[in-house]
């Protein structure tokens, strides 16, 4: 109980550094383009600004709510607010902590999860601002190599090399409760292929029809 | 005169990456505080540290190709800063897109107009903004909801989370099956995806058979870089039957 209690004072804690951390940050991303108009004295109109949000706003905004509402249990606390401002969630953030708690043998959801799933975020924040930057500082001796065309299908293929593995670990470990969202999203997306440039709404719908068939699952005591 | 990339743009880019550093350190350094201050071992911690590097490698290599591919309409600061920080591939190319043609151009050639250039930093800053709002506002309410339901039934809890993840994992398991219907060539993703998890297996064999138990923290990036290698044969040998 005490150290349910400690873990909850930590979790405030974080909390209340996290919304400093998250308020600055997104006050200095807004910064940005405020100080291109004001140095340049370039005053886009307001109505093609929102002509231009109307083109990814009703999903993205879809998209980053559903994100929030599915990724922050993952997460956790310090993990969300680090994951959340530094980006990349999908491709490279969830997966790395997932992994991390993973080889760990920690749960997401627990005192250990969280912190595990932190580190692994921060971590891979830094990793990825330093490639970038040194991506971007040695550009012009390394720009042949990796646009080659002989390492196109590499990075084509990033999301299947990375979600393959993740598949052994998680359906193996649960394949009654996968069964269902496997089955469903298989048929869903070779019926409808034009759904994969929207696959952040589909994440929800594959969590509700996993929880409902854990749920009867574990009704019936076969998990 | 506007230059996207003049020294006011990296000047800003420069700050923003700096925070992240500043705040990646932050909270790993609270996290690894808080482990050890409840008895977690400090060499799980490192392990995790070095396994989740070399797991980010190839996909932040992939995230520089990004900001390579947006640099030719936006130099090299604006997706430098946004793919560090907030940003993913796959949303910055078409806020950036909708933005260009809302003010009645593309990203076709490096845009020097300052009012074009600040509507498109407008549209991708604004186009993203409900995790930073989100998170903060009901990230505690959620958390609150998910230790409810650990603390009523703790096996339950366990399996909702685990339901979680494998509902994430079905969605994007299931977009890569999205392209088999335009023949051999849209079979690529689920050939490449077999052959990682195939190496996955593989790397189970050697911890579970030869107790490699190292093996079990890199197990994830060792199969995710073997299948992105593996993807170049298996291009080059479909490419060569389908003609």
């Amino acid at each position: 109980m005490r150290r349910a209690q400690k873990y909850a004072d930590f979790r405030d804690y974080e909390h209340y550094v996290g919304r400093w951390w998250m308020l600055t940050g997104s006050l200095l991303l807004l910064a940005v383009p405020a100080t291109i108009c004001v140095v340049y004295d370039a005053w886009p109109p307001i109505t093609d600004i929102l002509r231009g949000l109307l083109g990814v706003a009703p999903i993205y905004w879809t998209v980053g709510t559903i994100e929030v509402l599915t990724y922050v249990p993952m997460l956790g606390t310090g993990g969300s607010y680090l994951g959340f401002l530094t980006g990349n969630l999908t491709s490279l953030k969830v997966p790395c902590a997932l992994n991390a708690m993973q080889a760990s043998g920690v749960e997401a959801g627990t005192e250990e999860g969280e912190l595990i799933s932190t580190i692994a975020i921060g971590v891979s924040s830094l990793v990825t601002t330093a490639v970038i930057a040194i991506g971007v500082l040695l550009l012009s001796s390394i720009r042949g190599f990796i646009e080659s065309p002989m390492l196109q299908p590499a990075f084509d293929n990033i999301l299947p090399a990375l979600f393959g593995p993740l598949a052994v670990v998680y359906v193996s470990k649960n394949w009654k409760v996968a069964m269902a969202p496997l089955i469903f999203m298989v048929v869903l997306f070779i019926c409808v292929p034009a759904l994969a440039d929207s696959v952040g709404i589909l994440v929800p719908v594959g969590a509700i029809i996993a929880i409902v068939a854990a749920r009867i699952l574990y009704k019936k005591g076969l998990v | 005169m506007f230059d996207p990339n003049g020294p006011l743009m990296y000047g800003m880019t420069a700050v923003v990456i700096l925070f992240v550093i500043a705040m990646s350190i932050r909270f790993i350094v609270m996290a690894w505080k808080r482990a050890k201050k409840i008895g977690m071992d400090p060499k799980v911690l490192r392990r995790v540290a070095i396994s989740s590097a070399i797991f980010t490698i190839a996909p932040a290599v992939s995230i520089l190709l990004g900001v390579i591919a947006l640099s030719r309409a936006l130099g090299f600061p604006l997706p430098w800063l946004r793919l560090s920080v907030i940003g993913a591939l796959t949303y910055e190319t078409p806020a950036a897109a909708s933005a260009a043609s809302a003010m009645g151009t593309d990203l076709s050639n490096l845009i020097t107009d300052p009012v074009v250039f600040a509507a498109i930093a407008w549209v991708m800053t604004l186009g993203i903004i409900p995790g930073p709002v989100l998170v903060p506002t009901i990230g505690k309410k959620i958390e609150n909801g998910v230790m409810r339901i650990r603390q009523k039934d703790e096996k339950w809890g366990s399996l909702f989370m685990t339901a979680l993840f494998l509902g994430m994992i079905s969605a994007f398991l299931g977009m890569i099956f999205a392209t088999v219907s335009e023949g051999l060539r849209g079979w690529i993703p689920c050939f490449v995806m077999i052959a990682s998890a195939l190496i996955m297996c593989v790397c189970a064999v050697f911890v579970k058979v030869l107790h490699w138990k190292w093996m079990e923290d890199y197990a994830l990036p060792i199969s995710m870089l073997g299948g992105m290698a593996l993807s170049i044969p298996i291009t080059n040998l479909v490419n060569m039957i389908a003609g």
